[in-house]
C-alpha cells in the first residue's frame, strides 16, 4: 500500500498550443491556450469530440509530441521527450501479435533492461494481477477483444507508471466487456494494489467518464480549448441510475452541445473553413424520423435518446452538428428539438425530401454553394476536385480538407446541386445519364 | 501419462533423429561444395566438363551454392539499404529512385559489364568468376526484396510505433522487436518470387564469353551450354531433370518452411482461414530435442545481450536544429547530388562515344524498338491466351488449387533450359527467327501472368457471382460485366512482372544456338549480346543504357497509370 500525497503535483501543463503546417506553409491551430494540472491520486477524464484535439494533448503529455507553445511538467521537470513513468493503454491495442501474452507484456522491461529472471517474475505477476493467468503463452489473435486489452493494461502496468494514461481505451470493446474492465480496474485503483499515482483517461463517452474520474475537463473544437471542468463528489462503486449521476450526465450533455457562436439560431452559412461532420444524409434522415414518432414527438433528452438508439456520443454528435448546421433540429441544454423544416423534411416524400435539402444545403453550407457556384461560372461546367482541396487546405491538414470535401461533395451530390466522377476528380453539372451514356 | 502422451512423446524423438539427420547433411553438403568453389584457376584454362549423367547431381550442388550465397548477400543488402532508405529523409530521397532505375537495368547486362572486373579482383583463383556469377544473381534479387522491406518499414502501424516509442524500446530493439518482424511476410514473399527469377540469371551466367574471356563455371547451366554445342540432345533431357528436382527440394525444404514461419508475423488480429503449411517446419516443430536446444540457446543469446555493457534509457528528443544547419546541410547534400549527376553524366557520355559513332546511337534506339514491339505483341498474345484459362481454373477452386503450386513453379523453371529444343524444332522446321524466337523470350514469364489470373479469379466474392447469376449473367456478357473487371488488378501485377523478365530474357532469346549454327533475330537483346561477345565495352554500356531507358518509360508512363487506375477503379474490397 502506498500512500498519496494530493498536494504533489503529477502532470502539470502550461497553456499549451499546438499547430500544424498545412501545404500552404500556414498553420492550423489544433490546441489553444490547455493548462491543466493532475494532482496525486486524481483520476482525471479528458473529454471532447472528434477533432477536439484530445489524442493530440495526449500525445504532448506522453512526450511522442512536442508543443507549439507552453511547458509540459512532470513530476515538476519538463518533458522532452517519452518519460520513464508514464504509460499508455491504447484504443487499438497495440499490441505486438508475433509475440506471446507473456512477450508483449515484457517489452517495456525489456527496454529498461530488467534482468531476465526479475522480468518474467514481474510480467507474470502483471498477468496475474489483470486476471490473465493461463494465457501467457497464447498469442493475440487467440484472444478476444476484452483479453486483449486487458494485455494492453498488464503491459502498461508492469512498468508501474506514475501516471497511466488511457487514449479511449475502452472505446473498441463491446458494452458488457467494458464495463467488466472498468469495474476491475477501479478495484485495482481503490484497494491501491497498483503503484499509479494517477490517471488520465481520454474518453469520448460521457457515462464513462462520469462514472470513473474524479474531475472531467471538456475540450471544446477548433482549436482546442478547456471548455469546462467538473467535479464529481460521487464515492465508488457509482450507480448508474442514481439521481445525482443522471444529473451530472445530463449536465455534461448540455455543455458539449453548447455552440460557441449561436449558428443554430441565425439563418446564416457556415463558413468555409467550418469541419462538416461526417454523416450520411440517410442517418441523419433516420434520426429525424425517430424524433418526429414516438415517445418524442419532435424533442428529446440527448441522454436518454443515444440510450435507446443504442449510438455512443462518437455517434450522436456529429449527426447533431450536422442537424443544427442544415437548420434541421435545435440542441439546448441537453435537449434536441426538430425545427418547423426538420419536421417538413420528414413529411415529404423522396423526391420532396431531395428538394428540400437542396434548398437547407445550399443556403446553410458555405461550400457547397462555393462548388456550385464556380461550376456555374466556368465555361465548361467543369471543375477539377484538387481545385477546391487546395482552397480548403489553406484551414485544414491535407486529410482533413480531402474528409471536409468529400461531405460537402455527398451532401451536393444528393442534393442534384452538381456530379462527381471519383476516378477522374472531377465536378460538374452533368446528369449521371449523360456520363454513362459515354 | 496418457497412452496418447507418451506415443506423442516416443514420436518426437524419431522427429528429432530425422531433423538432425537432415541438418547435419545439409550442412555438409554445403562445406563440401563450397571448398570446390575457391579452386586455383589460371585465366583462359577450359574446366573440364563431362556430359555424363553422374556428375549432374554435383554440377547441381554448385548452382544451388551460387544462389545460396548470392540470396545472403541480397539479405544483407536489403537490411542496410532498406533502412537507410526508411530512416533518413534525405539518403530516401536519392535511394528509392536509384533502386527504382537498378531494378530496370537488365541483368545480364549487369553481367556483361561487371564478370572481367571480379575476375581481376581474384587473379589465379576461380573465386573471381564465381562472384561474377553470384553478383548476377544478386542483381536479379536485391532490389525487389530491398523494395518490399522499405515499403514494409514506411508502413509500420503507428500506434505500435508510439507503444514502442512510449516503453522507450532503443532503435535497435524497436528495429528487431518491431519492424523486422513486421516486416517479414512481404519479404518471404518477395523473396521466394526473386528466387523464382534467379534460377534463370544463374542458368545463363555460369557460361560466359566476354571477348577473349571465355569462362565455363560448372554447374547445371554450362553442362546445357556444353551439351547444345555437341549437340546432345539427351544430355538436355537430364539436366531439365536435375533443375526439376533441385527447383522442388529448394522449395520445400526452404520455402514452404519459411512462408509457413512467417504467417507468425501477418498483421492481422484474426486468424487466417488457409493458412500456409509445410512439413518440414512441423517436423522441426515437433522434435523435442531440437527445440529445447534452440530454446537454450536463445536463452544463452538474452543473458549474452544483458551482458552487453547498458545503454541508457532511450531518450527520443525533439529535434532542435537551427534552420540555418539545416539549410547549410540541404546545400551541400544537393551539391554533391547535382555533382554526382553531372559525372555519371559525363562518364556515361564520354565512354559511350570513345568507341560508338554518333550515328549508330539513332540505330540502337531503333533496335530497342523493335524489341520493345516483341515485349509489347507477347504480352498481349500471353494475356489472350492465359487470361480465359486462368479464369476457368480460378472459378473451380478445386483446381486451382492442384493448377496454382504448378504455375508457380513453371515460372521459377529457368525457361533457357528449354532453348536448345525450341532451336532444334525452329531449325528443322526452317522458321524464321526474327518471329519465332520470340516466344523464347516470354516462354519462363508467362507464368506470372497465368498465376496471378488464377488467384484474381478465385478471389472475386462469390456473392457478386450469385448476383450475376440471379441477373441472368452468362457467356461474353458476364466475362465482360464481371470476370474480366475483377481480375484486372491482378493481371497487372502479373503483367508487370512478365514484361520486366521478358526484357530481361531478350538478351538471351535472340541469339540462340545449336551445335555450331547460331540463330540472330533483330533487336537490342542480340545487339547487347553481340558486343558482349565481342568484349566491346562502349557498345554493350550503350545497349544497356538504352534497354534501362526503354524499361524505365514505359514503366513510369505505362504501367504505373494502369497500375494507379486498376487500383481505384477495379478494387473489390
Amino acid at each position: 500500500m502506498n500512500i498519496l500525497h494530493p498536494e504533489n503535483e503529477l502532470l502539470n501543463l502550461k497553456n499549451i498550443s499546438k499547430s500544424f503546417k498545412k501545404s500552404g506553409g500556414e498553420e492550423h491551430l489544433v490546441l489553444e491556450g490547455v493548462s491543466l494540472t493532475i494532482r496525486e491520486g486524481e483520476i482525471v477524464a479528458l473529454l471532447g469530440r472528434s477533432g477536439s484535439g484530445k489524442s493530440t494533448l495526449l500525445r504532448i503529455i506522453s512526450g511522442l509530441a512536442r508543443p507549439g507553445k507552453g511547458d509540459v511538467l512532470y513530476c515538476g521537470k519538463p518533458v522532452t521527450g517519452p518519460v520513464k513513468g508514464l504509460a499508455m493503454v491504447f484504443q487499438t491495442f497495440a499490441l505486438f501479435p508475433w509475440f506471446t501474452v507473456l512477450e508483449n507484456v515484457e517489452l517495456g522491461l525489456d527496454a529498461m533492461g530488467v534482468p531476465q529472471e526479475d522480468k518474467r517474475r514481474r510480467a507474470l505477476a502483471a498477468i496475474d494481477l489483470i486476471g490473465l493467468d493461463g494465457f501467457e503463452s497464447a498469442y493475440p489473435k487467440e484472444l478476444s477483444g476484452g483479453m486483449r486489452q486487458r494485455v494492453g493494461f498488464a503491459r502498461a502496468l508492469v512498468v508501474e507508471p506514475t501516471l497511466l494514461l488511457m487514449d479511449e481505451a475502452f472505446s473498441a470493446l463491446d458494452v458488457l466487456t467494458a464495463e467488466t474492465l472498468r469495474t476491475d480496474l477501479i478495484e485495482l485503483w481503490l484497494e491501491r494494489r497498483i503503484p499509479t499515482k494517477g490517471i488520465l483517461l481520454v474518453s469520448h463517452n460521457i457515462e464513462e467518464a462520469v462514472l470513473l474520474a474524479d474531475r472531467i475537463v471538456i475540450l471544446g473544437t477548433n482549436p482546442g480549448t478547456i471548455l469546462a471542468e467538473i467535479r464529481i463528489p460521487m464515492e465508488y462503486p457509482r450507480d448508474r441510475e442514481a439521481p445525482a449521476f443522471r444529473q451530472l450526465v445530463d449536465e455534461v450533455y448540455g455543455l458539449m452541445t453548447q455552440r460557441p457562436r449561436n449558428a443554430a439560431d441565425k439563418a446564416e452559412a457556415v463558413p468555409l473553413s467550418y469541419r462538416l461532420p461526417s454523416v450520411h444524409i440517410y442517418q441523419m434522415a433516420g434520426l429525424m424520423e425517430a424524433l418526429a414518432g414516438e415517445p418524442y414527438n419532435g424533442k428529446a433528452d440527448l441522454p436518454e435518446l443515444a440510450d435507446q438508439m443504442g449510438f455512443s456520443v462518437e455517434q450522436l454528435f456529429p449527426l447533431l452538428e450536422a442537424l443544427e448546421i442544415l437548420l434541421f433540429a435545435r440542441t439546448e441544454g441537453g435537449d434536441i428539438e426538430l425545427t418547423p423544416s426538420g419536421k417538413s423534411f420528414v413529411d415529404a416524400d423522396i423526391l420532396q425530401r431531395k428538394v428540400i435539402f437542396a434548398e437547407h444545403v445550399i443556403r446553410h453550407v458555405a461550400l457547397a454553394a462555393h462548388i456550385r457556384r464556380v461550376i456555374d461560372e466556368r465555361p465548361s461546367n467543369r471543375a477539377p476536385e484538387d481545385r477546391f482541396l487546395r482552397e480548403l487546405e489553406d484551414f485544414f491538414s491535407e486529410d482533413e480538407a480531402k474528409r471536409v470535401l468529400q461531405v460537402a461533395i455527398e451532401w451536393g451530390r444528393y442534393a442534384e446541386h452538381f456530379a462527381y466522377e471519383e476516378g477522374a476528380g472531377i465536378l460538374s453539372l452533368e446528369n449521371p445519364a449523360s456520363l454513362t451514356a459515354q | 501419462m496418457t497412452w496418447l502422451e507418451k506415443n506423442i512423446k516416443k514420436k518426437s524423438y524419431i522427429w528429432d533423429i530425422v531433423a538432425f539427420i537432415i541438418v547435419m547433411g545439409l550442412v555438409t553438403l554445403l562445406a563440401w561444395g563450397s571448398r570446390l568453389m575457391s579452386v586455383p584457376y589460371t585465366f583462359g584454362e577450359q574446366i573440364p566438363l563431362s556430359l555424363d549423367p553422374v556428375h549432374l547431381p554435383l554440377y547441381a550442388l554448385r548452382t544451388v551454392l551460387r544462389m545460396v550465397s548470392a540470396l545472403i548477400i541480397s539479405f544483407a543488402f536489403t537490411f542496410i539499404y532498406a533502412t537507410i532508405a526508411a530512416k533518413s529523409r534525405r539518403a530516401e530521397s536519392i535511394l528509392v529512385p536509384f533502386l527504382d532505375i537498378l531494378q530496370s537495368v537488365p541483368i545480364l547486362g549487369f553481367l556483361s559489364i561487371t564478370v572481367t572486373g571480379f575476375i581481376a579482383m581474384f587473379p589465379g583463383n576461380l573465386l573471381g568468376v564465381e562472384m561474377a556469377s553470384i553478383f548476377a544473381i544478386f542483381t536479379s534479387q536485391a532490389w525487389n526484396m530491398a523494395f518490399s522491406f522499405y515499403q514494409s518499414l514506411k508502413t509500420v502501424p503507428k500506434e505500435l510505433q508510439e507503444a514502442s516509442d512510449l516503453f522507450g524500446l532503443s532503435s535497435w530493439q524497436k528495429f528487431w522487436k518491431l519492424e523486422a518482424p513486421f516486416a517479414t511476410p512481404n519479404l518471404i514473399w518477395n523473396t521466394m518470387m526473386s528466387v523464382s527469377g534467379g534460377w534463370f540469371f544463374v542458368v545463363a551466367s555460369e557460361a560466359i564469353t566476354v571477348g577473349k574471356t571465355s569462362v565455363t563455371l560448372p554447374g547445371i547451366g554450362s553442362y546445357v551450354a556444353q551439351a547444345i554445342q555437341s549437340k546432345n540432345l539427351p544430355a538436355i533431357g537430364y539436366a531439365l531433370l536435375t533443375m526439376l528436382i533441385v527447383i522442388l527440394v529448394y522449395d520445400q525444404l526452404l520455402f514452404r518452411p519459411l512462408v509457413a514461419w512467417a504467417e507468425k508475423f501477418k498483421f492481422e488480429l484474426t486468424e487466417s482461414q488457409d493458412s500456409a503449411e509445410s512439413w518440414i517446419l512441423t517436423l522441426f516443430q515437433r522434435a523435442h530435442l531440437l527445440r529445447s536446444l534452440t530454446r537454450k540457446m536463445g536463452k544463452q543469446w538474452t543473458v549474452f545481450i544483458e551482458r552487453l555493457p547498458k545503454l541508457p534509457r532511450h531518450t527520443l528528443k525533439f529535434k532542435e536544429s537551427s534552420s540555418l544547419v539545416m539549410r547549410l546541410q540541404g546545400v551541400t547534400w544537393y551539391g554533391i547530388l547535382i555533382s554526382g549527376m553531372a559525372f555519371g553524366a559525363w562518364m556515361l557520355i564520354s565512354f559511350i562515344t570513345s568507341g560508338v559513332n554518333h550515328s549508330e546511337i539513332f540505330g540502337v534506339f531503333m533496335l530497342g524498338l523493335i524489341t520493345f514491339a516483341r515485349v509489347f505483341v507477347l504480352l498481349i498474345l500471353a494475356s489472350v491466351i492465359w487470361v480465359p484459362i486462368g479464369v476457368i481454373i480460378g472459378l473451380n477452386p478445386r483446381l486451382a488449387n492442384r493448377v496454382q503450386p504448378l504455375a508457380q513453379f513453371l515460372a521459377a523453371f529457368p525457361a533457357n533450359l528449354f532453348f536448345p529444343i525450341a532451336v532444334f524444332i525452329l531449325l528443322r522446321y526452317h522458321l524464321s527467327p526474327e518471329i519465332w524466337t520470340a516466344p523464347l523470350m516470354i516462354l519462363g514469364t508467362q507464368w506470372y501472368i497465368l498465376f496471378n489470373v488464377i488467384a484474381g479469379a478465385s478471389a472475386i466474392p462469390t456473392d457478386l457471382r450469385e448476383a450475376a447469376q440471379n441477373f441472368g449473367l452468362s457467356g461474353w456478357r458476364l466475362w465482360k460485366h464481371l470476370l474480366l473487371p475483377g481480375i484486372v488488378p491482378p493481371l497487372l501485377t502479373g503483367l508487370i512482372t512478365a514484361s520486366g523478365g521478358t526484357w530481361n530474357a531478350s538478351i538471351v532469346a535472340e541469339v540462340v544456338s545449336w551445335g555450331s549454327t547460331t540463330i540472330t533475330a533483330t533487336g537490342l537483346g542480340s545487339y547487347i549480346a553481340h558486343w558482349t561477345d565481342k568484349g566491346d565495352y562502349p557498345h554493350i554500356v550503350l545497349g544497356v543504357a538504352v534497354m534501362s531507358l526503354y524499361v524505365v518509360i514505359f514503366n513510369r508512363f505505362f504501367w504505373r497509370r494502369l497500375y494507379t487506375i486498376s487500383q481505384t477503379r477495379f478494387r473489390l474490397d
